[in-house]
C-alpha cells in the first residue's frame, strides 16, 4: 500500500486517538467510537475514512452495523522496512549465544 | 454475545490463484510461516493442521467452507498451550478479492469469548506473517526467516 497515506493518516492526534481506542477495544461502531469524545460524529466519520483509506482500519458488517478494526499490517511493514534489518542479526546473535552457552553447560 | 476478534487486511501484488496456493500448499506456507506447514486436503469437513518443523502439531481444526480462490473458513484450535486449547475452537476467515493489480487479503479471526487469550496470541503473529507473505509473493524473499 501507499506509505504516504499511512504517514498522513498517522500525522493527526485525533486519528491516533481513534486507533488507540480500537487498540483497546477492537470492532467498534461509529457510535461506540464517538462516545466520550469532544469531536462531532461527522469529524469522527471523516477521520475513520482517512484511516480506512490508508488501510489502518478495516471494516466489517455485522448485520446493519459497520464495525471498525485496527489493522496493524501497514505499520508492521514500515517497522520491518527499517527495524527488521537491524533486529534480525541481533536476534540471530542472541540465539547463537544461547546455543553456545547451553552447549558449554552440557560438556 | 461476548466475542473477541480481529480483522487484518493486506494488499499483495499477485493473482488470487497464486495467493491461494501460498495459503494452502505446505511447501509454500513453510517459507513465510517460520517453517510451519499447513496440511489439509482443503475440502469442506476435512481436517486441517499446522505442523512445526520438528513434526510437532501446533494447531488443528477443520475446513468449514472453501471457495477457491475467493474464500476459506477454518475452525481453528491451539493444541500446545492448555490455556488456549481450553477456549475451544475459533473461526478464521480468509477472503481474497482482486483490486486492480493487487489482491486484497482479509484475515478475520474470532472466538465466542470475551478477552480471549487465543485471539491475543494469534493477533500478535498475523502482521508479521502477512508482511512475510506479501514480500515473498512480491519479491520472492521473506523479511524474517526466524520468529523473533
Amino acid at each position: 500500500m501507499d506509505d504516504d497515506a499511512v504517514f498522513r493518516a498517522l500525522a493527526d492526534g485525533s486519528r491516533r486517538l481513534l486507533l488507540d481506542r480500537l487498540h483497546r477495544k477492537n470492532g467498534q461502531s461509529l457510535a461506540d467510537l464517538c462516545e466520550g469524545l469532544e469531536m462531532s460524529r461527522q469529524a469522527v466519520a471523516k477521520h475513520l475514512g482517512v484511516l480506512e483509506e490508508a488501510n489502518l482500519v478495516a471494516v466489517q458488517w455485522a448485520g446493519r452495523e459497520k464495525l471498525h478494526f485496527i489493522n496493524p499490517v501497514p505499520i508492521n511493514g514500515i517497522a520491518e522496512r527499517w527495524i527488521g534489518k537491524f533486529e534480525q542479526p541481533r536476534l540471530r546473535a542472541l540465539s547463537d549465544l544461547k546455543r553456545a552457552l547451553e552447549k558449554k553447560g552440557r560438556s | 454475545m461476548a466475542k473477541s476478534s480481529f480483522v487484518y487486511v493486506t494488499f499483495i501484488k499477485t493473482t488470487p490463484e497464486q495467493l491461494w496456493t501460498a495459503l494452502t500448499e505446505p511447501e509454500f506456507t513453510q517459507k513465510y510461516w517460520f517453517g510451519v506447514r499447513h496440511e489439509s486436503d482443503w475440502k469442506p469437513g476435512s481436517p486441517w493442521k499446522m505442523v512445526f518443523k520438528d513434526g510437532r502439531v501446533g494447531d488443528t481444526g477443520e475446513i468449514v467452507e472453501i471457495d477457491r480462490p475467493r474464500r476459506m473458513v477454518i475452525k481453528w484450535r491451539n493444541e500446545f498451550r492448555p490455556e488456549l486449547k481450553a477456549e475451544g475452537f475459533s473461526r478464521c476467515v480468509f477472503e481474497l478479492e482482486q483490486m486492480g493489480e493487487a489482491v486484497k487479503l482479509t484475515v478475520s479471526h474470532s472466538i465466542e469469548q470475551d478477552q480471549s487469550k487465543f485471539i491475543e496470541a494469534v493477533s500478535g503473529g498475523w502482521p508479521l506473517l502477512l508482511s512475510n507473505l506479501k514480500s515473498l509473493l512480491e519479491t520472492g524473499a521473506v523479511m524474517l526467516i526466524e520468529k523473533p
